[in-house]
């Protein structure tokens, strides 16, 4: 095993907006060591979003190659990238992005349903929900659950599948300042006790100060690493 | 994702918009219940009509003067001689018995009571041919055919007109265009079918009948009924009497100068017509169940567009195309299912009431819905779904996960 998790070189992105071609992302070069946290920062239009959906395996990279725990994902077909991303990729997203009609139980048993697990299911996605300090809201829907609690399931689902790399897009932008701030505890206290890697994706400098290291983006190019 | 799992998201799905999958499928129901109705009810229509027809008589003939198909010239009319030659054991073996029938529509009175019913002169051996018998008194006998006596049997209904009673009417005198004639006998009751009813009749002696009630030049008769051996034997008979006639006819060239029917060919032309009615009925609900897809489809696209998002996630947490294809097909297939599962219910329900309807009309239809097509109701409705449910759950796995996550 490489201590690299994250290996991308040369990466570049192109969009075809109608007539125009937009270089959104122009040539970066990003290594991510196991157990490191990254954040990925940047004013809007840097490239951030598309770095993090190359990165989470949910777009391709228009040219340039992208190794994941070792493994090319560059030019793998949707349903390849969509099993990466079921094993080795965990996504925390800004607005939680949870299922409204299913229990925080259900929520985190989604990602196992598509890895195909039956058995553990259960047990598994219990205690991952323990693990976010949950466990005694398991059955609740998401309704009824405060905004902090709700971005715990999504961590907890995240967490489930032991996956290589989380992504946090923005994880803290709909919380209030104190729950924003357990969540980020919660994170990094995750990395610590699992040695999972995390990459954090926001503007926000005080959530960026958090991390081991930042990258900053703009105009498609890693502008500075510190 | 497993089958069971797909089934019951999507009932989780379906079940949190309820009103709008229950008018969704509306369409379906529509239409699986005009199909199962319709089935239903035209099974029991042809039941009462093949039944009807069978009542008449077995393995029944008959033979009438005239081609109804192709012009002939110079017919010759059917005669009491044509009877008594079809009658030749010899000639056509495979002819059970002949009743030669002259019939007309003829005033009865009793007392006052006056009424119209079809008087038949019959002989004796009209009771085997055409199935009737007696629940009181005593059929037309030989001795009353060659003493030409003035008596008459009657029908459950001209006796329910006249007497207002079926019993102990044996022994009274009726008028049939002011002549007398003793009731010798009640018919017992027969049940309507296709040709009018059976039970509206008065039957005389045959001589009694030509000499008295309805003058026939020639010893003419309207219509010859043949009672063949056996079933297998009908076409035989058919062919024999055929040529019987042709021969006593003089027609060595050229079409019949008279048209002989078999219960079967009744039993078929009533088969067409319900058939035609059928098909057509078939049509309309199948309209019904096009209609009611495309309303599924319809609500499918806006299911998918409304769930981006929720897709999208799917996909980011490692959903396949495939398990997106089978969630939404799983959805669109179901509530078809229910659709068909509903309708079902209500075209039993349906032919139901139609039939307590027709049996208050005193035309008894049984519908019967048969397992076939309560089958053939629950996979074409879900066919339907899971056909107008391709192209929207196609749509939904072929998202991009970038781009749906993004969806507002």
């Amino acid at each position: 095993m490489s201590e690299w998790v994250i290996e991308a070189r040369d990466i570049t992105k192109v969009y075809q907006m109608g007539e125009v071609e937009v270089h959104a992302l122009c040539g970066v070069d990003l290594k991510v060591k196991c157990g490191e946290v990254l954040a990925i920062m940047g004013p809007s239009g840097s490239g951030k979003s598309t770095m993090m959906n190359i990165l989470g395996c949910l777009d391709r990279p228009t040219s340039g190659t992208y190794l994941l725990d070792g493994h090319d994902v560059s030019n793998l077909s949707s349903d390849e990238l969509a099993a990466i991303r079921n094993h080795k990729v965990g996504f925390v997203f800004q607005s939680f992005m949870l299922l409204p009609r299913q229990s925080a139980l259900g929520n985190v048993e989604l990602p196992m349903r598509y890895a195909g697990l039956a058995k553990e299911r259960t047990q598994k996605a219990k205690d991952a929900l323990k693990a976010v300090g949950l466990e005694d809201r398991i059955h609740h829907k998401p309704a009824e659950l405060s905004g902090g609690q709700q971005q715990r399931v999504a961590i907890a689902r995240a967490l489930v599948n032991n996956p290589a790399i989380i992504m946090a897009d923005e994880p803290t932008g709909n919380l209030d300042s104190q729950s924003g701030k357990e969540i980020m505890e919660l994170l990094l206290q995750l990395n610590q006790q699992n040695g999972t890697t995390v990459i954090l994706i926001t503007h926000d400098p005080a959530i960026g100060e958090q991390a081991q290291r930042i990258v900053h983006l703009r105009d498609g190019r890693v502008e500075e690493q510190e | 994702m497993s089958i069971g799992q797909a089934i019951l998201e999507a009932l989780e799905s379906l079940n949190a918009n309820r009103v709008r999958s229950a008018l969704t499928i509306l369409g379906i129901v529509i239409g699986v219940a005009a199909v199962i109705a319709m089935l239903a009810v035209g099974q029991g229509a042809q039941d009462t009509i093949t039944g009807s027809i069978s009542g008449i008589g077995s393995n029944l003939l008959f033979v009438f003067s005239g081609n109804f198909q192709e012009e002939v010239r110079n017919v010759e009319p059917l005669t009491l001689s044509d009877a008594d030659a079809i009658n030749d054991v010899f000639q056509a073996p495979h002819v059970q018995a002949v009743a030669p029938v002259i019939n007309r529509d003829l005033e009865i009175t009793y007392s006052g009571e006056s009424t119209r019913a079809e008087v038949n002169g019959v002989t004796p051996i009209f009771s085997d041919v055409r199935n009737y018998t007696v629940s009181e008194g005593e059929f037309i006998n030989q001795d009353h055919q060659l003493g030409r006596a003035s008596v008459a049997l009657i029908g459950v209904e001209v006796a329910d007109k006249l007497f207002d009673r079926r019993e102990g009417i044996a022994g009274e005198t009726i008028r049939i265009e002011g002549q007398p004639f003793r009731v010798i006998g009640v018919l017992a009751e027969k049940g309507g079918s296709s040709f009018g009813s059976q039970d509206n009749v008065v039957l005389v002696p045959y001589s009694t009948a030509e000499t008295r009630l309805i003058r026939r030049s020639r010893d003419q008769v309207d219509v010859i009924y043949v009672q063949a051996t056996s079933a297998e034997s009908v076409q035989l008979a058919i062919d024999e009497i055929s040529q019987i006639l042709r021969s006593r006819h003089r027609i060595f060239l050229g079409p019949d100068d008279f048209t002989i029917f078999s219960q079967q060919d009744f039993v078929e032309t009533a088969r067409t017509i319900t058939g035609v009615f059928t098909i057509f009925l078939g049509g309309v609900a199948g309209i019904s169940l096009l209609v009611g897809g495309i309303g599924i489809m319809n609500i499918m696209l806006v299911s998918v567009t409304e769930r981006t998002r929720e897709i999208g996630l799917r996909k980011a947490l490692g959903a396949r195309k495939m398990d997106i294809l089978i969630q939404f097909l799983t959805e669109s297939s179901l509530l078809s299912l229910f659709g068909g599962l509903i309708g079902i219910g209500l075209g039993w329900l349906l032919s139901f009431t139609v039939g307590l309807i027709a049996a208050a009309n005193d035309t008894p239809i049984n519908p019967a819905i048969g397992l076939n097509a309560v089958l053939l109701a629950t996979m074409f409705s879900t066919a339907v779904g899971l056909f107008f449910g391709i192209y929207p759950a196609n749509r939904a796995a072929n998202l991009e996960p970038v781009e749906a996550l993004r969806h507002e």
